[in-house]
């Protein structure tokens, strides 16, 4: 908590220098230079336990934390035919901890693995046409840690509705990611030097769309397919059979996932806000899931508003998953990762948003204050809480 | 009798729900849009959840269908 006070404020710190110079446009002008629309800074500290790792097998800690921190920059600029171009630059980093990967090395007190650094960055760029309700979008991103890197691309198009009451949006990504095969040391080759590699690659395709129902309400369907190639196990994931005997992780190399969600939004009086979701998904590895999530967004006053939020979800387990010595060397298959067996999971807790129209502590430009803090529980035994920060600069 | 397919009856469910909501859509000017408009009514995910939804896809078997992580990135630990 401590930690992200610090960074958090560090970095508004320096971001209010910057925000000093960005003018605030009350006339409706559309300026033709590019121009800082939005700053965001985002800190989280999560934190988990449980005793299920599926380093260890199935069995042993899951204790793991991490600090998160992305500054995310929207610039805006008016094209000469009145077409709107948005740039959207985030870069983000985490440092985490992990007790399961510490056990890499079942004989290390602390080995290499315990700890990582996460960093990735992303770009963006979104071409309005306002007049005619449609938009083109593309990015790139990338995710780098150090057994693992990630490269993603994206296209998107949306076009509105001509009362401009619905909105549709296809929307197509890809991923190609290269992981590096630690293997549990008892399980590695000597003589062997540095680590193979392998790769995976995930292509998504999405389709939504979104319609204000009446004054106060509006919702939004969206549906992915999600299709995964290559190494889809994890190298250090350890499978113990009932013989006694420890094996890698060995799922199949492909997956299709298929997501189907409904969003609502729903403005009840003056100072209430429903927000609730459902989404069901199912994948051919034979996990069924349901989520379901309420938020109530209470506007205590114009600039502050509480929004206490629950989250419950269920899945079926895949059919590859056994727990700790229940495999057999008939299985073609085999997982001890619990985070892919049956269970259920509740997540609850309170958000709190501080938006004055003066600016947050009179900075002018400090538009939102956000605190958000959330408690996670699973059948599983499995506990984390997590605690989030916003800032924002307009 | 032959058991209803679950998936079947869930979406028939999600269809007519559906229906209905679109079937009772009023015309919105953008001059009535002021609740609409507030930042708290907005459909998508906000930034403060972008570490939940990462946390969430990681420790559990479903994903996607609610613009947070889908791919890329390990979630490893």
């Amino acid at each position: 908590m401590k930690r992200i006070f610090i960074s958090g404020f560090a970095l508004l710190a320096f971001f209010q220098l910057k925000a000093q110079n960005v003018s605030k446009d009350t006339t409706n002008y559309e300026t033709r230079k590019l121009k800082v629309e939005e700053v965001n800074l985002v800190s989280s500290y999560y934190t988990q336990n449980g005793d299920n790792s599926a380093v260890t097998g199935g069995i042993g800690s899951e204790h793991l934390t991490d600090i998160a921190n992305t500054i995310d920059v929207k610039l805006v600029k008016y094209g000469q035919t009145g077409i709107r171009h948005t740039f959207d630059i985030e870069a983000g980093i985490d440092h985490y901890t992990s007790a399961s990967s510490d056990m890499i090395d079942l004989s290390a007190n602390s080995s290499a693995s315990s700890s990582d650094v996460r960093f990735y960055p992303s770009l963006s760029y979104l071409r309005e046409n306002i007049d005619k309700g449609r938009s083109f979008g593309a990015g790139v991103s990338s995710s780098s840690e150090f057994d693992y890197q990630s490269f993603g691309a994206n296209l998107s198009f949306s076009q509105k509705t001509k009362d401009r009451n619905g909105e549709f949006t296809a929307k197509f990504q890809t991923f190609i990611d290269q992981l590096k095969l630690i293997e549990p040391i008892e399980l590695r080759t000597y003589g062997h030097e540095g680590y193979d590699t392998a790769n995976r690659n995930t292509f998504v395709g999405t389709l939504s769309y979104s319609q204000v129902i009446n004054k106060e309400l509006q919702i939004m369907l969206v549906g992915d397919v999600i299709s995964q190639n290559g190494y889809l196990s994890l190298p250090f994931h350890r499978v113990y059979f009932a013989d006694g005997s420890v094996h890698q992780e060995k799922m199949p190399d492909t997956r299709l996932k298929i997501p189907l969600g409904i969003r609502a939004s729903y403005f009840l009086g003056d100072n209430l806000i429903l927000r609730a979701y459902y989404r069901y998904y199912t994948d051919d590895w034979g996990i069924n899931s349901h989520t379901a999530d309420l938020e109530i967004p209470v506007k205590l006053t114009q600039a502050f508003s509480l929004s206490p939020f629950y989250r419950y979800y269920t899945q079926s387990g895949t059919k590859y998953f056994k727990p700790y010595r229940e495999h057999t060397s008939a299985d073609e298959y085999y997982t001890s990762n619990y985070d892919l067996s049956k269970f259920n999971s509740g997540f609850f807790g309170m958000g709190m948003k501080f938006t004055p129209p003066e600016g947050v502590f009179g900075v002018k430009h400090w538009n939102t204050l956000e605190l958000r803090y959330g408690h996670y529980t699973r059948t599983t035994n499995m506990v984390s809480d997590i605690v989030s920060l916003n800032i924002k600069f307009r | 009798m032959k058991k209803p397919n679950q998936k079947r009856l869930f979406f028939a469910y999600g269809i007519a729900l559906s229906t209905m909501l679109f079937a009772s859509c009023t015309p919105v000017k953008e001059y009535q849009k002021g609740k609409i408009n507030d930042s708290e009514m907005v459909l998508s995910n906000r930034k403060i959840e972008k570490t939940e939804l990462s946390f969430q896809s990681y420790r559990e078997g479903a994903s996607g269908a609610n613009s947070g992580k889908s791919g890329g990135g390990c979630g490893c630990n």
